[in-house]
């Protein structure tokens, strides 16, 4: 699929000074972001950084304590995937995998009560993408970790027609594995938000990063993102001084108006995700933003 | 021996005994299997000891037992879903809270109004003459309903089953799909309390399928298997209870208990099996 569309349609996904809470704490906060049909959306950050809150909550899982999710009216919840973290309440289910993969095709119709010859032909069909086909009739609890996952994978493939929201998708996955996991998600045709911790692979693959430190850090383009240099704190357990959180606030959190503004003239085909930078280089809190997003300075 | 079982049959009380503990267990065995697996089964325990509140109170206001028994369940159904879904208060303790609530309640109406009598030993252990004619046909219209609404949800229901968060954020609306199961569970127990007894009746809802997971892997088969198990259970719990005049409720969980132990001895012999094998 061709990942660098124009983005001039609406956003799937637009979020408003969103901000999740557990227990009357920020588990992230000030996120002001767009989703566009066929981005690729990676978030990255830290253990404890608010990634997978934040895809709990485009899930619909958990409600915003402020702010506000946009959900464009032609992304209804039946058109999303969702491939959450494995739950220890599975460990011992007894399930087939193909029970569990043709769950997912469950709200593809309207009401009916079993799952149409076309159902099972796209469960076989995911399952033998993923190479799993011959566990296909195996218990799912009699797996290792990382068949399960691909289990869940085309579980959430099943029920995907236009977004796919994925949660450390390479979790329990084998080196080889992963470079089949990645192969695929270059070729879907769905727009794909997904947690990683494999910072490297994200920036060859996704069109857009969202970095998260229970705030927004960064969210832009890829070529934005290397531009401005906050992945290479995160980047490394490798980096000479380590990773450390007060490298970040010594650091300013986002970079000059002007030199985004730089980058934004090398690349005309995102122009309408710079903007979104601007805005929240400007701190959409205090700055003057219509409804739409757009600029007002 | 095939004489005395004919002769159980022409007993109109042990007619209706069979007729709505049939039922009865076999739409707790399908219920069962999804609330032990999402992890509710303790929530069959809590309503049957509200329950035994409930009748205790409409004895001691000489009220029909079922027209005070059923409201109240349902209600402390429906609370207790809340309470467990809550991630504040932590369900298994909200659930032994009003379990053991309602029971000191029900005791304390009892021993102030009638006093221990025979009447509250059958609603802790059960009576099969306990049951009437019309509890029959409210059974035979609970198990229909339960078995349809089962058949057309069966995909549903596993799938909420399985994994909640993900119905859920793949629209499906998982909300009243878990209120039904919580009315219907509520309704069985107040059914079944009579026979069975509010100690005992829970072990209708939770052995079935506890004992079909032993050996079997799939959702389909354990549903299946878990309805075959109960009806087997309860017809050989009926006819030894008969035989050697031991009490109904009882002896159905003992012959419970005596399946689950056949089916982990089988786990055990298959592990086995497969383990020398793999050697």
């Amino acid at each position: 699929m061709n990942r660098h569309s124009n983005n001039i349609n609406t956003a799937l996904i637009k979020l408003h000074n969103v901000a999740f809470s557990y227990a009357g704490r920020h588990a992230a906060c000030d996120l002001n972001f767009s989703v566009y049909d066929g981005d690729y959306l990676a978030i990255v950050g830290g253990n404890g950084s608010g990634k997978s809150t934040l895809i709990k909550g485009l899930a619909g899982l958990l409600a915003p304590s402020t702010g506000e999710i946009e959900i464009c009216n032609s992304l209804r919840r039946k058109d999303i995937g969702y491939l959450p973290q494995q739950s220890a309440a599975q460990a011992d289910f007894p399930a087939s995998v193909m029970e569990v993969v043709l769950s997912g095709c469950l709200n593809n119709g309207g009401f009916r009560p079993f799952y149409s010859s076309l159902d099972k032909h796209k469960a076989n069909n995911w399952l033998l993408q993923l190479g799993i086909s011959h566990l296909s009739k195996k218990s799912f609890r009699e797996l290792s970790g990382g068949q399960q996952q691909r289990v869940l994978l085309a579980r959430a493939l099943c029920s995907a027609s236009k977004l796919i929201l994925m949660d450390e998708p390479i979790a329990g996955l084998d080196p080889h594995a992963q470079a089949e996991f990645y192969h695929l998600c270059a070729t879907l045709p769905l727009t794909i938000v997904m947690v990683s911790h494999d910072l490297t692979s994200a920036l060859s693959q996704a069109t857009h990063i969202l970095h998260l430190d229970t705030h927004q850090l960064f969210f832009g383009t890829v070529l934005e993102y290397q531009a401005s240099g906050i992945g290479d704190g995160f980047m490394g357990c490798t980096h000479p001084h380590g990773h450390d959180a007060s490298e970040h606030k010594n650091k300013p959190k986002y970079q000059s108006k002007g030199e985004v503004e730089s980058i934004s003239k090398n690349i005309t085909k995102s122009i309408t995700k710079c903007s979104q930078s601007k805005i929240m280089i400007e701190d959409i809190s205090k700055s003057g933003i219509s409804k739409n997003g757009e600029h007002n300075a | 021996m095939l004489e005395s079982l004919i002769s159980i049959l022409s007993y109109p009380f042990i007619q209706r005994a069979l007729i709505v503990g049939l039922l009865v267990s076999a739409a707790a065995a399908l219920l069962g299997v999804s609330l032990v697996l999402k992890r509710f089964a303790m929530i069959g325990d809590g309503l049957s000891h509200v329950g035994f509140g409930s009748l205790a109170i409409a004895t001691a206001l000489n009220a029909t037992p079922l027209a005070v028994a059923l409201p109240v369940v349902m209600l402390a159904a429906i609370a207790l879903l809340r309470l467990s879904s809550a991630s504040k208060i932590k369900g298994d303790a909200a659930i032994a809270l009003i379990s053991t609530g309602a029971l000191a309640i029900g005791v304390t109406v009892v021993s102030a109004t009638s006093g221990m009598n025979i009447d509250v030993t059958n609603y802790l252990f059960g009576s099969i003459l306990a049951v009437s004619q019309s509890d029959v046909i409210l059974s035979i219209v609970l198990a229909v309903v339960v078995l349809t609404l089962f058949v057309l949800f069966y995909n549903r229901i596993f799938a909420i089953t399985f994994d909640e968060n993900f119905a859920r954020a793949t629209g499906s609306r998982t909300g009243w799909l878990n209120t039904l199961i919580a009315l219907l569970t509520a309704l069985i127990i107040v059914l079944g309390m009579r026979l069975m007894g509010a100690l005992l009746i829970s072990s209708l809802i939770i052995f079935p399928a506890l004992t079909a997971m032993r050996v079997l892997k799939t959702f389909r088969s354990v549903t299946i298997c878990s309805i075959c198990i109960a009806i087997i259970c309860f017809i050989s719990g009926i006819v030894v209870s008969y035989l050697l005049s031991l009490p109904t409720g009882s002896t159905i969980v003992l012959c419970n208990i005596a399946a689950f132990a056949i089916f982990w001895l089988v786990r055990l012999l298959l592990n086995q099996q497969s383990f020398k094998r793999s050697r």
